[in-house]
């Protein structure tokens, strides 16, 4: 794995915001996990990453800027602490995984169904053993940042000898 | 026409809701996933089902292969962020007519749903 696989992931990003919202975000400079993000998280949607590459996807915004972003794709505004608040957010962190996980050539992968976390300052704890990035991203309705973790498989890490 | 939507995600299924309304749609029934698309199909026949891919306790290929094996024909769009070529040949073979993958534009949606309706008639 290499910074380069992050790629996907800014790119869908701003596919998912200009398709289904009509807004351009603006991707920042990526930097590496673990990071203070320059604002509080108080809600992340969460996706899993499983098959060839195993990792963790991670849609985190300050509490403002998820319910612009919410009102937005979801056609009204919701309480932040409505299920269907979380299951709009749960959305967005799917289509963001899924259309990343397309392009990372010559390999399969699959997404887990979202979870929601909404908490004023949570963190999310990335696994150790990944190559971990974070993208800041501006957009209209605010900041918001995305963490990918991501590995090999141990299938997929082992040398041909030792997998045949 | 009547269409019946299959997604675990209440605001994607509100989406294409407002899309179906824009195209004159206006006989519609949501199901959360597959086992309650099961429960819910015979009863309300539907001319057209949008189903989801990705879906807790039944997945959506998995009910479109149960429809198929009881020889529903209804046409079915597969709606999903599942973009790569093997998925998309995996669940044509399954039995699903056409695919719309997420993210989509109300346009794209609409134009897939005529386009399909057009080879059913």
């Amino acid at each position: 794995m290499d910074a380069g696989d992050i790629m996907p992931f800014i790119a869908s990003a701003k596919t998912v915001f200009q398709t289904m919202l009509a807004t351009d975000i603006t991707p920042g400079r990526p930097s590496a996990c673990p990071l203070v993000p320059s604002f509080a998280n108080d809600v992340s949607g969460i996706i899993g990453l499983s098959g060839d590459v195993v990792g963790m996807v991670v849609l985190s915004f300050p509490g403002s800027t998820a319910e612009k972003v919410v009102e937005t794709f979801a056609g009204a505004a919701m309480p932040i602490d409505s299920p269907d608040f979380s299951d709009a957010v749960g959305e967005l962190v799917n289509m963001i995984s899924g259309a990343a996980k397309a392009k990372l050539e010559g390999r399969t992968v699959s997404i887990s169904c979202p979870s929601v976390v909404v908490g004023h300052g949570h963190k999310v704890q990335q696994p150790s053993d990944s190559l971990c990035m974070y993208i800041p991203f501006d957009s209209p309705m605010g900041r918001f940042g995305i963490e990918v973790a991501l590995k090999e498989s141990a299938a997929q890490s082992k040398p041909a000898s030792e997998a045949a | 026409m009547r269409v019946m939507l299959v997604d675990d995600s209440k605001t994607m299924r509100n989406i294409q809701k407002n899309i179906l309304t824009t195209l004159g749609i206006e006989e519609m029934e949501e199901a959360c996933d597959g086992q309650d698309a099961l429960s819910k199909v015979v009863a309300f026949k539907p001319d057209l089902l949008l189903v989801d891919w990705n879906m807790p306790n039944m997945d959506g290929l998995t009910f479109v292969r149960e429809i198929r094996k009881s020889g529903n024909r209804t046409p079915v769009i597969m709606v999903t962020t599942e973009a790569e070529k093997e998925r998309v040949v995996e669940a044509i073979r399954a039995g699903v007519n056409n695919y719309v993958v997420k993210p989509f534009t109300p346009d794209a949606l609409s134009d897939r749903i005529n386009e399909t309706m057009a080879k059913a008639a």
